[in-house]
């Protein structure tokens, strides 16, 4: 058993949703309010008691100071690090550390967009490649689906078992965005959007808003939830543009799994539910061999097998996803979200039965930046 | 070479190279102390971190690492092709291949790059590379 500080010293107490799918004529600030609001709620606490406020999204320059004006609260602690979609995981690591520090006592993490049905934020053109016309992020995903299915013989059909396992958990979860049924012949035949990634092989695009609350672990135990504990948490980068991606069917989840392993004290082999940024179909792919869950060039078999849908030995995106459940933009903090349901056994029809330790993974950029988190119940610490 | 001391003169690393392409001349850097290729254009090596860097001349040849089609309907201009191309120096860069269908596009296939300047910024873009004659 890892016997780092950092393992089990802060634990999640509250969770809040809003405005999953649509939510038309609420601003992201609007949303973040209304997750908040629940996510407070849920743990027990005041607005006023909350000191330490981790938020990024792509509306804000300065997050933590929209925020934490809209919300009304003066933070000791305010960290608004944006690496893209993995960053609210990220926030994690360091609201942990901050929590065990003293440097402050109720953590926020919150995070929303209404890019459904607001205003489009304006995008972050990358140097040298716009140019070119390449349609990011999806032409990014494409390339490195493409390379992955040169390397390894990786199927359109494999990829697209990827999509058909997440709206099947989504069928089982009352809050997903996308519940029709879906097949695999669906996905091959659904508008290519760029080769060999078809609509159906990307994400949703819908509003919504997540929050979290955080403590140290000694006042977690005797509040309304039963916590969820951090037992380790680590990030890592590679590149910001994707021909800058030293090799296209490896991500810095290779450097992000292990470390988190690390501090946890635990294996692949000990995980019982996985939570994988799914943007598009080849990240579940990516993650799940650059994470160690099975050999390099060998998850489009895995996936292919029925392992990561319901009923599955590996459940992977039990919510339904990014593909299925809800992508406003930033997926991480309901992948964060979904894997403490599941460990506070309040998942209802998608409930993976005695899970203890849960695997959220974010992704940042175009494959750029990973944080990889592992969540245990107090029976893991 | 006389114009190894040039680039003191050229200002910004991406103004530089945005001027060697509108004169016809791609070029990328070196860097001095590693020798590695550099793209896109930096004020400093990213493979070792030296500031020596000189701006040489490239062969153009390369090889498709990925590609893909983007799609887009006729009447916007058809779908069109993206790809990442690594050079013969080891640089890697995102461009297109032009002169055959999108579809045709494959990786490992050898590319030639030629500079565009249809655009407002001059482009490097690659067309398959001509098979050489042999027996």
């Amino acid at each position: 058993m890892s016997d780092h500080f950092i393992r089990g010293a802060a634990a999640f107490v509250g969770v809040g949703l809003a405005g999953m799918g649509l939510a038309p004529g609420y601003t992201h600030l609007d949303l973040i309010g209304l997750a908040v609001h629940d996510a407070l709620s849920d743990a027990g606490y005041r607005l006023a008691e909350v000191d330490g406020l981790y938020t990024a999204n792509m509306s804000n320059i300065l997050p933590t100071l929209a925020v934490g004006e809209y919300l009304g609260i003066r933070p000791k602690v305010a960290v608004g690090t944006n690496t893209g979609g993995n960053s609210l995981i990220d926030h994690a690591l360091w609201a942990a550390l901050a929590l065990d520090a003293g440097l402050c006592n109720v953590a926020l993490i919150c995070y929303g967009s209404n890019q459904r049905t607001g205003k489009s934020a304006p995008p972050d053109q990358p140097p040298y490649e716009s140019a070119f016309h390449s349609r990011d992020p999806i032409t990014s995903y494409a390339l490195a689906a493409a390379r992955h299915m040169h390397q390894y013989g990786t199927t359109r059909e494999q990829l697209a078992a990827v999509a058909v396992a997440a709206r099947q958990w989504a069928q089982r979860n009352p809050a997903a965005f996308a519940r029709d049924p879906l097949t695999i012949a669906d996905v091959l035949a659904s508008r290519m959007i760029c080769d060999p990634l078809s609509v159906l092989d990307c994400c949703l695009v819908t509003d919504g808003a997540g929050a979290l609350v955080m403590t140290r672990a000694e006042q977690a135990r005797n509040r309304a939830q039963p916590p969820v504990y951090l037992l380790g948490c680590a990030s890592a980068q590679s590149h910001r543009q994707i021909s800058q991606m030293p090799d296209l069917t490896t991500t810095a989840a290779a450097q992000s799994g292990p470390r988190a392993f690390s501090m946890a004290g635990l294996a692949p082999r000990d995980v019982d539910v996985l939570q994988l940024y799914d943007a598009f179909t080849i990240n579940v792919l990516l993650f799940l061999e650059d994470l160690g869950f099975c050999e390099r060039g060998a998850a489009g078999s895995l996936v292919a097998s029925g392992a990561i849908a319901p009923g599955g030995s590996l459940p992977v995106n039990t919510n339904g996803g990014g593909l299925s459940c809800v992508h406003p933009g930033m997926y991480g903090i309901f992948a964060l979200i979904e894997a403490i349901e599941q460990l506070r056994g309040g998942a209802g029809d998608r409930q993976i039965e005695g899970a203890e330790v849960a695997l959220a993974h974010g992704n940042g950029g175009m494959l750029s930046a990973q944080t990889t988190a592992i969540l245990g119940t107090a029976a893991t610490l | 070479m006389s114009d190894d001391h040039a680039e003191a003169s050229l200002g910004a690393p991406g103004a530089a190279f945005e001027a060697f392409l509108k004169a016809g001349d791609f070029r990328l850097q070196c860097c001095r102390a590693c020798a590695r290729q550099i793209y896109y254009p930096r004020t400093l090596c990213h493979h070792c971190g030296s500031k020596e860097l000189e701006w040489r001349a490239v062969s153009g040849r390369g090889v498709v690492y990925s590609t893909t089609i983007v799609r887009q309907k006729p009447e916007r201009g058809g779908d069109y092709n993206v790809a990442i191309i690594e050079l013969e120096g080891g640089a890697r860069l995102l461009s297109r291949v032009e002169g055959i269908p999108p579809a045709e596009v494959r990786i490992d296939m050898p590319v030639t790059a030629f500079i565009s300047t249809t655009n407002p910024i001059p482009l490097v873009l690659f067309r398959p590379a001509q098979k050489t004659a042999s027996l």
